[in-house]
């Protein structure tokens, strides 16, 4: 394909070089705004600093996690406060709260990570379906992507897992289901817009195949809003995961680390230990920020109109 | 106009077909068998096959799915095979509970987020400016159930000035006509009992606005400064007209039509929430109820509140598509 783009490059200077995403021309200038935007920088930091955390989590939790302490000392009326070795003191279950909170940050980013990818990949079949193809293809699948939409996402969710039990595989397919609507169209409405444009029209007219123009010219190009897209989707992923929680379709049984789960076990202790809500929460919402700030900034830099 | 609404409505049979398809397929695929999830661990094979063919689960699936639609059509969804209350009847007896929420929580969105959002964008770049964009940004990431939380928290232990769980205080004999309690207090003239309501709606109501004011404060913002880097706003002012008058006419008018858009896609929000914030606020509308429904696998509840909520969904956008046209008179429905 390099040669057709090649040839193509100088006589279409408008129309974006297939060949140049990922290596330079709209991403290497959206990358060059990235780096002087606060947003983006904060958004960075958050989400790094998340990502560390889940990784290397047996490395900075003082403990194990789902591991009730002997002799903790939680009463029906409190949980023990600070102490060394427990910076934040225990939950209710009797294990280090700092120790959950670590290996909740992996739970969450395990789940949003992959349910993210296979709302992606569902919703990117869809919308190449039905923005590559077109004709009748593209009425079913819209058609089917209304149906979709019509049902608020988080029900989605909670139709789909509560059909498949209550695995850790079953929330990522059922926040997964819910997403593949928004990416289908985002998608399609992408490519529908690289679909009148002279590059396309020119390897049209070489000859080449559909199937290549659509997967090797057409999804490349159309790919910058999906993945700012993705990046919101993540933070929303791990507030499904925590709300899946809440409703008791979660995907933890109830001795593995997960912020939802600690949320609705603080419920009944937070007249007298609210801290034990607190922080799981903020957790949430810190994270979700960072992917919400990150892909805000990702929306600016990669947005033709801000481009100098 | 009469013609857009028409085909308009026409346009959303076809996906609600769809959706009674889908979900009928749906929910029959769920592993659990519903007559034992009634009965419970101590049901006799006897008591199960007595359930099953009470509610028709015993039927070969096809016949279940002509007799689910054939009672669709004449408005019937169905009893809860787990209190065997009719679901329309249910749902039409919490509705109410929930649309009292729901109006708390847009006007909440509203009343706030069009005036912060255009205060916002008049002075663009300076410190309420950034609050708002911060703010509206943290707003749209604090999951809903733990900001009906934190509220509790502080409401209930910290600040016990507002209501925390509930609709009217119990120990108020309230006549209740309409099953919306603050309209019932203003109909009867039981003020007292009205008032009341609304004091138990502001938790609540702020817990569940809280997203839709976060998006419309960030909405408003965005297309105010776009509307006011136009030439007639220029030319406006270059007339020498007050500003009050170009703020009013030629900028707020021009810059709502997104806002409205905005505020009729929050509906779906507003009642993915409302499951979530009436269950930590013990409101009984029917978001709790369909909580329950979740845990006791009632397929006649899930399935009528699905199809519901998105008709509900549909109506919705299509009033926010009409406003359009008497906000902006360029917008012909034709």
């Amino acid at each position: 394909m390099t040669q057709v783009s090649d040839a193509l490059g100088p006589a279409t200077p408008t129309a974006p070089d297939p060949d140049a995403v990922g290596s330079g021309g709209l991403w290497h200038s959206a990358w060059r705004r990235l780096r002087r935007n606060p947003t983006a920088i904060a958004g960075a930091v958050i989400v790094l600093a998340f990502l560390l955390v889940a990784i290397f989590a047996p490395l900075i939790a003082p403990g194990e996690p789902g591991v009730p302490l002997p002799n903790s000392g939680v009463t029906p009326s409190s949980v023990p406060g600070p102490s060394p070795g427990h910076p934040l003191g225990l939950d209710s279950p009797g294990t280090d709260l700092l120790t959950q909170l670590v290996f909740g940050a992996r739970q969450s980013l395990l789940i949003g990570v992959v349910s993210t990818a296979l709302g992606l990949a569902g919703g990117a079949v869809l919308g190449v379906l039905a923005g590559g193809i077109g004709g009748w293809v593209d009425t079913v699948v819209m058609r089917l992507v209304d149906i979709l939409l019509s049902i608020p996402s988080l029900l989605l969710a909670v139709s789909v897992a509560a059909i498949l039990g209550q695995r850790p595989i079953s929330v990522m397919i059922a926040i997964a289901a819910a997403q593949v609507p928004i990416f289908a169209r985002l998608l399609r409405g992408s490519m529908l817009a690289q679909r009148g444009s002279d590059y396309v029209l020119a390897v049209h007219s070489l000859g080449v195949r559909r199937r290549t123009v659509v997967m090797s010219h057409l999804l490349p190009n159309s790919l910058g809003p999906v993945i700012v897209q993705a990046t919101l989707t993540l933070a929303t992923a791990i507030i499904e995961v925590a709300a899946l929680s809440y409703l008791g379709l979660g995907a933890s049984n109830p001795s593995t680390a997960e912020w939802g789960r600690m949320l609705v076990n603080a419920q009944s202790r937070l007249a007298t230990d609210p801290h034990l809500a607190i922080w799981p929460g903020a957790c949430i919402a810190v994270t979700a920020l960072g992917f919400t700030l990150l892909g805000e900034a990702l929306r600016e830099a990669l947005d033709p109109k801000g481009r100098k | 106009m009469l013609r857009f609404v028409v085909r308009r409505l026409l346009l959303l049979v076809p996906v609600l077909a769809g959706l009674v398809v889908l979900l009928f397929a749906w929910l029959r695929a769920l592993p659990g068998d519903p007559a034992r999830a009634l009965l419970g661990q101590r049901a006799t094979p006897a008591s199960i096959a007595q359930v099953n063919a009470a509610y028709g689960f015993d039927q070969p699936l096809p016949v279940q799915f002509v007799t689910y639609v054939g009672r669709l059509l004449r408005g019937d969804l169905g009893s809860s095979s787990a209190s065997g209350e009719p679901v329309l009847d249910a749902f039409l007896s919490r509705f109410p509970a929930t649309i009292e929420l729901s109006i708390a929580a847009l006007l909440f969105a509203v009343v706030l987020g069009i005036p912060l959002g255009y205060a916002a964008a008049q002075r663009a770049g300076g410190l309420l400016d950034t609050i708002m964009v911060g703010g509206s940004l943290l707003g749209v990431t604090i999951p809903v159930f733990f900001l009906a939380y934190l509220l509790k928290i502080v409401f209930s232990q910290w600040l016990p000035l507002l209501p925390t769980s509930g609709r009217q205080d119990p120990r108020i004999d309230a006549t209740h006509v309409t099953g919306f309690y603050v309209l019932d207090g203003i109909l009867t003239r039981e003020w007292d009992a009205s008032w009341d309501a609304i004091v138990h709606l502001v938790l609540p109501g702020i817990a569940l606005g809280t997203i839709p004011l976060a998006i419309i404060v960030r909405i408003t913002r965005a297309s105010v400064l776009e509307v006011l880097g136009e030439d007639h706003v220029r030319t406006a002012r270059a007339k020498g007209l007050p500003r009050a008058l170009i703020s009013r006419r030629h900028v707020l008018r021009n810059a709502l039509l997104p806002v409205v858009t905005t505020i009729g896609l929050q509906t779906g929000l507003l009642f993915s929430g409302a499951v979530l914030t009436e269950s930590v606020f013990a409101f009984n509308g029917i978001g709790s109820y369909l909580f329950q429904a979740i845990s006791q696998l009632d397929y006649a509840v899930l399935q009528g509140f699905i199809l519901f909520i998105a008709l509900t969904y549909a109506l919705v956008n299509l009033v926010v598509d009409i406003l359009y046209g008497v906000i902006d008179p360029r917008v012909r429905l034709s």
